[in-house]
This record gives structure tokens, sequence and C-alpha cells, in this order.
């Protein structure tokens, strides 16, 4: 029987991994869709409409279950945090509210009309559907985010005890929801998700450029592929410096406001200075595991890099050791092992977006088939990066579920038993297993259908008159 | 230090926030249950047809609407814990399995249309179709179980009043879904869906005493035969006369109203049973349970703001799609 508490953080782990890929799939692809749409619109050239629809498929399948692990995350504070959820739930529910009202009915309703009422609406109405969902995924970060940069680095409240119990007080709304953290998260999550999305469609892109133009085999609408290629790269161009610069910043601010974290993210232990920047760190010792930099088997480290980073540019300064704080370190290794693998997938990326614009510069880019097969074998990994970058930002604040104010061990609901918990939690493993592979199946079968061939889009074929007035209901009365 | 002034001395305007709430979550909680209800009623009378072409013209009825009216519950559960957070916690700690089947029912049912569409196969659309079916009558039972042992004030998560007043909520989404697929289709699907409907608003009458009359042993038989209550019975009852009379006279529109009406006085029922309690199994009543001035009153502030914007929403999104269905339009 497992620990309700460890159970519910497995839980809640999984149920977060799991759901963030649908986001991540929306909230990248609604600024490409937004364009799509502009310009479908505007110029009327079937490789818009192509576009527009093609990418809309897979936009509303990752939205609907999306919805439905949504679901799940909302009902979960209550469930397994019901602790949690009574003592912050002043500042925390706020937000959570707000999100459903301002963001998830934007984007839920006008989704309707943007996937199923091209021929419904009018031009300008359709355009502002796109809009309002694109719009509105971004919205939802917003909330989500201020809500979880809030027990990352939270301001504005005050502690109470009431009834033997901790309280969290609201004082200054303006201090906790515009917390420090917000800013760096919300530039940070966005721009990874375009980014990833970017990847993706290169990589789906590459497969069909390199089947047609390498391997010679007949690719239909292999235009389409060229086309979609060439839109993901120059995102790709744009989002992935951004990002590795951006994150940069991102952890010097969290040097600045969770020692304990960026301690983690280094595996220091003792507070020193002149700290290098392990890429590779193996223990001589199993029993080191959780102490990536103990008595190094191998490190491999750029002299002075960690506290580089941490000040922003002096090689020399101090990194306050995990031993030093009061609190238990969290799992040293994960939040470790993560961060290089994020940070080396990034550097990556831009990588791979220069090499894919060098040869895109000099007219080799649907010919480079190495190329192809590296965009192909990363087309997954930005969502892989995304998650890790969750990784070190969950696991790196434990013991804390409020950074310094509550630990998550006492945020577990009290009268939750560990066979309930256990037995949710193998359920949830079960059926999001099932999930995802569903959720794969649709997509590929999406990508294999291919894009809407010529004869069947409407800016190329006659123009459908408008849909008449429906026959009002009751008129046709026949019964 | 931000000067928050009077925002966290008193209730904005002097105005009574806690009930407004009460009665606002309650609203919430009647629009999920009419809006997605009626797409759960779609879904129960998906089992009833076997024709190819009727079945997808299900799927296109529900397919526009079904997730913007599912936010309606992401909407109260946000609302429940933003406005009662101890309430919230409380509550789904204690149903915490049944919570969790609500979840599973909902992702069944959100997820068996789309799966249901992608291949054309016998075998493949019959277990997705039953799935469809099955998540659609689940969602309503489960929470109906949900809403019946909250104001009961049970601590366990299975009871008879929960079974009946979830076997009441299904019948009611079968009486707002008949009305509202007929709204959407032709010929012999809007035909003969009629007598389900019929059929389910007496079923539907009968749960709603049988549930009354279980609750009575837990809340006394005084709170279940309060004018109020026996009022809002009196109306369903000639509500549901008039919804029969609606769909014979085929206008399926006022049928779709009554059905809303009957909804939110199924609610209201529940709300007036339960005030001035919110949750009845820790006797916490809602100037207790009501979260602290100053979040409030930024809530009520965000409410008043948004609910009209969401509101034009759902107009836009209805009118787009006003008028039948047609089976070429599912997914």
């Amino acid at each position: 029987m497992v620990d309700p508490v460890l159970a519910s953080r497995l839980q809640f782990a999984l149920t977060t991994i799991v759901h963030i890929v649908f986001p991540v799939m929306s909230m990248g692809l609604a600024p490409f869709l937004i364009y799509f749409t502009w310009k479908d619109i505007r110029t009327e050239e079937p490789i818009y409409e192509q576009l527009r629809r093609f990418w809309t498929k897979i936009f509303a399948v990752s939205f609907v279950v999306g919805t439905v692990t949504g679901i799940v995350l909302e009902f979960e504070f209550g469930t397994n945090f019901a602790a949690f959820s009574t003592a912050a739930g002043e500042l925390f529910g706020g937000p959570l509210a707000i999100e459903g009202m301002m963001a998830f009915m934007l984007e839920a309703t006008f989704l309707g009309v943007f996937v199923f009422g091209r021929e419904r609406v009018s031009d300008a109405l359709y355009f502002v559907s796109s809009l309002a969902v694109g719009v509105g995924t971004w919205l939802s970060a917003v909330w989500i985010l201020i809500a979880n940069s809030w027990m990352q680095t939270p301001r504005g409240y005050e502690l109470a005890s009431e009834n033997g119990r901790t309280v969290v007080h609201l004082v200054d709304p303006v201090a906790a929801y515009l917390n420090p953290r917000f800013g760096f998260m919300f530039v940070h999550m966005q721009n990874a998700a375009v980014e990833s999305v970017a990847l993706f469609m290169a990589g789906v892109a590459a497969y069909f450029v390199f089947r047609h133009h390498v391997w010679g085999y007949p690719v239909e609408h292999v235009s389409f592929w060229e086309a979609t290629l060439k839109i993901a790269l120059v995102a790709l161009l744009i989002t992935a410096p951004l990002q590795v610069l951006h994150g940069d910043l991102y952890a010097r601010h969290v040097y600045e406001t969770q020692p304990q974290k960026f301690a983690a993210m280094e595996a220091v232990w003792e507070t020193e200075s002149y700290v290098p920047e392990y890429i590779i760190a193996v223990p001589t010792d199993l029993a080191d595991l959780t102490d990536p930099r103990a008595k190094e088997l191998l490190g491999i480290g750029i002299p002075g890099g960690a506290s580089w980073l941490a000040s922003g540019g002096d090689p020399t300064a101090e990194i306050t050791g995990l031993n030093e704080f009061e609190s238990e370190a969290p799992p040293v290794a994960i939040v470790f092992w993560a961060f290089r693998a994020m940070v080396g997938m990034g550097f990556w990326f831009i990588l791979l977006a220069f090499w894919g614009g060098y040869r895109w510069l000099t007219g080799d880019l649907l010919e480079d088939d190495l190329l192809h097969k590296a965009l192909m074998a990363s087309s997954l990994l930005g969502i892989l990066a995304v998650e890790l970058g969750w990784i070190v930002t969950e696991v790196g604040r434990q013991p804390w579920v409020i950074q310094g104010g509550m630990r998550t061990s006492e945020g577990v609901s009290p009268g939750l038993t560990g066979a309930e918990a256990t037995l949710t939690l193998a359920g949830f493993v079960l059926v999001y297993a099932a999930l995802l592979g569903l959720y794969a199946y649709v997509v590929v079968r999406i990508i294999r259908a291919g894009p809407p061939g010529r004869d069947d889009l409407e800016s190329v074929s006659e123009p459908t008159p408008p849909s008449g007035p429906e026959a009002p209901a009751g008129v046709t009365g026949d019964d | 230090m931000t000067d928050v002034g009077s925002l966290a001395a008193e209730p904005l305007f002097g105005l009574p926030l806690p009930e407004l709430w009460f009665a606002l979550l309650f609203a919430m909680l009647g629009t999920f249950l009419f809006l997605d209800g009626f797409d759960f009623g779609a879904g129960a009378l998906f089992a009833t047809r076997s024709d190819q072409e009727e079945r997808e013209t299900v799927l296109a009825a529900i397919g526009p609407f079904w997730d913007g009216n599912e936010v309606w519950l992401v909407v109260f559960g946000g609302a429940l814990f933003a406005a009662f957070p101890a309430v919230y916690a409380a509550l789904f700690s204690r149903h915490y399995l049944l919570m969790f089947a609500i979840l599973g029912a909902l992702i069944l049912r959100g997820m068996a249309p789309e799966m249901y569409e992608q291949r054309h196969d016998a075998a493949w659309q019959r277990w997705w179709g039953r799935a469809f079916v099955a998540g659609s009558v689940l969602a309503p039972l489960l929470l109906g179980a949900f809403v019946g042992n909250w104001v009961a004030g049970s601590p366990r998560s299975v009871t008879l009043t929960g079974a009946l007043v979830g076997a009441t909520l299904v019948a009611l989404t079968v009486v707002s879904g008949t009305a509202f697929l007929r709204l959407k289709s032709r010929g012999r699907l809007r035909t003969e869906i009629r007598r389900y409907g019929e059929g389910a608003v007496v079923i539907y009458l009968v749960g709603v005493l049988a549930s009354l009359g279980s609750l009575s042993s837990a809340l006394g038989t005084g709170a279940v035969t309060s004018g109020p209550v026996l009022a809002l019975v009196g109306l369903s009852v000639g509500l549901a006369v008039g919804y029969v009379l609606a769909l014979r006279a085929g206008r399926d529109l006022l049928a779709l109203a009554a059905s809303a009406v009957l909804t939110y006085g199924l609610v209201a029922v529940v709300a007036l049973l339960m005030y001035p309690a919110i949750d009845p199994a820790s006797g916490l009543t809602v100037a207790e349970g009501i979260v602290s001035v100053l979040p409030l009153n930024l809530m009520s502030i965000g409410a008043a703001l948004l609910l009209p914007l969401v509101t034009t929403y759902f107009v836009v999104l209805y009118s787009a799609f006003s008028g039948p269905a047609e089976p070429s339009e599912a997914y």
C-alpha cells in the first residue's frame, strides 16, 4: 500500500505531465492557425486553406483531450490536496475561477465556430473566432501561471493560524498576482509551446519531404509539406534562440528567488564559489545517485559556469549549498538531470534552426537528408523539453507547495486513505496510457490522410452558395 | 504594498455577497446541468438509433457545442474553490472515488465521438458508440449522486438518495436532450425520439418525488415539504405538462425552454434544502464558509465583468449553428 501523500504526489505528477502535452499543442498551434486563417481569407490561395484545415484538425483533437484532462487537474486540488486548498484557496482559487470564465469559456465556445463553422459564418466572424480561440488558449496560460508562480514566489499574503490550522490570507492582490516569477514563466512557457509545435510541424513535414525528394516516392500534396517545413523553420529560427536567451535570465531569477531550487539544479551541496557548470557528472557509488557530483567517476564541466549563470557573468559568484537550508533537499538527481537535458535540447534546437535556415539559403533544404532525419528525430523533443522544464520547476521546489510557507506533505487531504489514492493512481496509469495512445493514433491518422485535396477546397472549386436562413424550428411539423 | 482600501473592509456596495455567491454557484451548476445535460441526453438517445446517418446527425448536433457547455462545470468548480475554498476541499475529498468516477465518465464521453469518427468499420463504431452512450449516461448519474450526497450531508458516496437523484438527473438529461435533438434534426429521427422525451419527463417527476422522500429521512419531513419546495415541485409538474404539449405541437424550442426551467428548478430545490448550510455534512454555513472580504470583492468584480461576456459567446455560438444539423457536419 502506497502512502496517500506519495500516491497523491505521483498522481498529480502523472496527470499534469500528460495534460501539459495538449495545451502545448493548442497554445503552440494558435499563432499558426490565426496566420493561416488570415492568409486564407485575404489571399484565397489554396495552400493556406489546406494549412488551416489540416492543422485545425490536430488542434481540435488536442483541445478535446486537453479539456478532459484539464478538468481532472482542477478537481485534484480538492480531492487530493484538500488541506492546501482549504488553507490557500483564498489566493489560489480566484485565478482558477477567472481562468474558467475569462479564458476557457472564450476558447471552448469559439472553438465550435472555428472547427465547424467555416461555411456558416462570415469571413470576419470566422477570423474573429480564430483569434478568440488563440487568445483564449494564451489567456488560460496567464491565469494558470499566475496561480503557479505565486506558489514559487509567494507575495502579498499573510500566514495566520485559525482553529489550529494554517491559513493564507490575501493582503495585497497586486503583489500576489503580479509576483516576480509570473513574467518569466509566461514568456518561457509560451515561447516553448510555439517552439515545440514548430519542431513537431518541421519533423512531420520533413518526413514527407524526405520521402519525396530523397527517396523519390510520389507524395501527394508535397507542396503542402514543403510550405509547412518552411513556415515551421521560420518559427523555429525566431523561437529557439529566444528560448535559450530568456532561459538564462529565468535561471538567474531562480537563483535569486529560489536558491534551494537553483542549488538542486546544479547539485551544489556545500556553499562554494567558482562553481563549474557540469555537463556530465557520474557518481562512483550507487548510493550517491541523489548526488550526481559526489566523488565523480566522470565529470565534464565548464569552470565557473554555474556561478556565471547564477550571477549573470561572474564566474566566482557564490552558490549556497543544499546543506545550508533548513528544509530537506528536493530529489537532486531528477532536477539536475532534467535541467541538463532541457538546456542541452535548447541548444540543439538552435543548431537545428540555423542548419535548416542555412540549407534554405543554399537551396538544399529539400535535399539534405541528414537534416530531414535530424528534424524527424526531433519532432517530439520540444514537448519533451517542456516536460523536463516543468519537472525542474515542480520537483525543484520540493518540499514546498508554497515556497517557504507550506510543505507539500501538509497539503494532502487529511481523510484520504492510501488504498483510495493508490486505486485512483493505478486507474490514471491505465486510463492516461490509453488516452495518450488514442491521441497518438488519431494524430497519426490525420497526418497519414494528409491535407484536403485541391478538389475539396472552397478556394478552388466554385464558391458554395451561402447557406440560406434555416427553416425555423417547429415549422417543419413532421409529426 | 498596494492600497486595497475599502475593498478589504466590507463587501462591495454592502451587498449580501455570500448569499449572492451561493445563488450564483447553483446558477452555474444549473447552467452546466442544462447545457451539457442535453449533450448527455443526446448521448443516451444515440443508443436508440441504429441508422448510420441518424447516428451521425446526433454527433453533428452536439459537435460544436459540447466543449463550451462542459466548461460550465470547470467554472462551477473554480467558483466553488474561489468563493468557498473549505467547502470545495471538504466536498471533493470526502467523495474522493465518486469524483474520479465522474471524471472518468466525462473523459469517456468526451473522447468517444472523437474516436467514433476516426474509422468507419462496424466493430470500431459499435464499441465507440457504446462508450459514448455509457459516458453520457454515467456522467449525469454520478453527478446526480454527488449532488444528492452533498445536500443530504452524507459522508458516504454510495447512498440510496444519491442513486435516486442520479437516476432523476439522467431522466432530466433525456428530457432536454430530446427537445434539443428535435431542434437539430428532421424526419424520422425527429419524429421517433418524441416518445423518449415524454417517457423521461414522467420518470423525472417520479424521480423528484422519490428523491425528496428519501431526503426527508436525512433532512426531516418539514424541510422537504416547505412552501417554496412544494411550489417548485408544483411548477415542475406544470412544466412537464407544458413540455409534452410543446413537443406534440412541434414547438421544440419551447420544449427546450421548459426543460431548462425544469433543470434550474431542480437545482433551486437543492439550494433551498441546503441553505443556510453549504456543506450539510459538516454543518458549515454559507456565512462561515465564504472566503475573506478582499478576495470575495475581487471575485465579484471579475464575475460581474466576465459573465456577461461569456453569455455573448454562447449567443454567437448558438446562433451560428441554429437550425438542423447535417450528418456530414459531424467532425
